[in-house]
């Protein structure tokens, strides 16, 4: 398990809860520890409270490299798994690009087009 | 018509350049009658002379700078406008670069014939010498005339690929929250690029949720094509939008079964009207007739 060091409080993604969904915004980097916190903030979020849905906002991120793909797949599948659906919101249109010519096409995520589409996509599935 | 004792000393370059500067007038004159000069500059003779003279006084410098071969010497350089607006001229009234070149080629005879008439000896060693170095000249004259053209053939061409890539584009509102590109012509790297970018950009500012791409107009469809529709669709995807591909026809259909390119993860449809049609039905609008109220009664 990791253990969230108390000394190092900027290397963490803040997760806000929003009723009964997750909402993450990530802001330029995600290092390859902060990620993996990220994970965990959100699996034991996920099992501690009522959460049917997660929302990962990337409008601030610039690049989105095989890592971050990765990261972002395992997180909806993780989140599946404890009946939370996970939608991805905000893309860019020169981020989209990047993705499909390295091959990455995402294709278990939900996507949305900003936070506000995914939260309504979230609340339209769960009714 | 002697040349005088001192011109002996002077290189062979040099004496091309003296004679075309005080023979120019002649020249001119003849050159205004070949069929060049005559059908570009067909309002007045005199503007015909002009530019005749302009070219003359190109060629003399040429010779006295030495660089009778070098298209790139910068005596041509007062002249290229002037000689890229006649074959210009020339190309809208329907010759081949070949012909303009021939057209140029005439020029050469009467200049050398009168440069022929400077010496009292036109067999001699110096005079054979002479007619060489205005011939290599004029060669040299047709080059320029030739590479302007090509020049302004492919500036032409340049531009109209860009205007392409503009006007062959357009991302179409069709309606609230869907927008539409209905794709032209043959699709290669550089504008199915330009159509992704333009396509996503419209997501974003319309605020799409489904987007549309109609490939009525692309003749044909091979695994490339295929290809970049597909990371069109994908990239949309990414973006929270659904992409429709409409308007493949039977033929179509068939080249992409007998290519084996699976389509399977894409949405499609047989027409624009039919994926309007669905884009409407999943966002809840129904379209129905004003009388059909009317007429049930």
């Amino acid at each position: 398990m990791i253990q969230s060091t108390p000394g190092q409080p900027a290397s963490q993604v803040p997760v806000l809860a929003l009723g009964d969904v997750l909402l993450v915004s990530l802001q330029g980097e995600l290092h390859d520890g902060m990620a993996e916190q990220l994970q965990h903030d959100i699996t034991s979020r996920i099992s501690t409270s009522r959460v049917t849905g997660v929302v990962i906002d990337i409008s601030g991120v610039d690049i989105v490299d095989s890592f971050l793909g990765r990261v972002l797949a395992e997180i909806a599948s993780t989140a599946r798994l404890l009946a939370a659906r996970t939608v991805l919101a905000g893309m860019r249109p020169a981020v989209a690009i990047t993705l499909v010519e390295l091959g990455l096409t995402l294709p278990g995520l939900v996507t949305a087009l900003d936070v506000d589409r995914a939260m309504e996509l979230l609340s339209q599935r769960g009714s | 018509m002697t040349v005088p004792e001192q011109d002996a000393a002077e290189s062979a370059p040099q004496v091309v350049s003296t004679f075309l500067e005080r023979r120019k007038e002649q020249i001119a004159q003849r050159w205004a009658d070949a069929p060049l000069f005559r059908t570009v500059f067909t309002v007045s003779r005199d503007e015909a002379v002009e530019a005749c003279k302009a070219v003359v006084e190109a060629l003399s410098e040429v010779a006295v700078s030495g660089r009778l071969e070098d298209i790139e010497a910068p005596g041509f350089a007062s002249v290229r406008d002037q000689l890229g607006r006649m074959t210009a001229t020339r190309s809208r009234s329907g010759s081949t670069p070949a012909q303009i070149a021939d057209e140029v080629a005439v020029l050469r005879v009467p200049v050398v014939d009168l440069l022929r008439e400077e010496f009292a000896d036109p067999a001699a060693p110096r005079a054979q010498e002479c007619a060489l170095a205005l011939t290599l000249l004029m060669g040299t004259l047709r080059l320029v005339v030739m590479e302007t053209a090509l020049n302004a053939n492919a500036e032409l061409i340049e531009r109209q690929r860009q205007q392409l890539l503009e006007v062959a584009t357009p991302v179409i509102k069709l309606w609230e929250g869907t927008v539409a590109v209905p794709l032209i012509g043959m699709l290669d790297s550089a504008r199915s690029q330009v159509v992704m970018e333009s396509l996503l950009e419209a997501i974003v500012e319309q605020r799409a949720r489904y987007a549309i791409l109609d490939i009525t107009g692309v003749p044909t469809v091979d695994s490339l094509v295929a290809q970049h529709l597909m990371k069109t669709v994908a990239a949309a995807r990414l973006m929270g939008a659904e992409c429709i591909v409409s308007g493949i026809r039977p033929a179509i259909a068939q080249t992409i079964v007998q290519l084996g390119i699976d389509l399977g993860s894409v949405l499609t449809r047989s027409s624009l009207a039919d994926a309007l049609a669905y884009a409407l039905s999943r966002q809840g609008i129904e379209v129905s007739r004003a009388d059909a109220g009317a007429s049930a009664r």
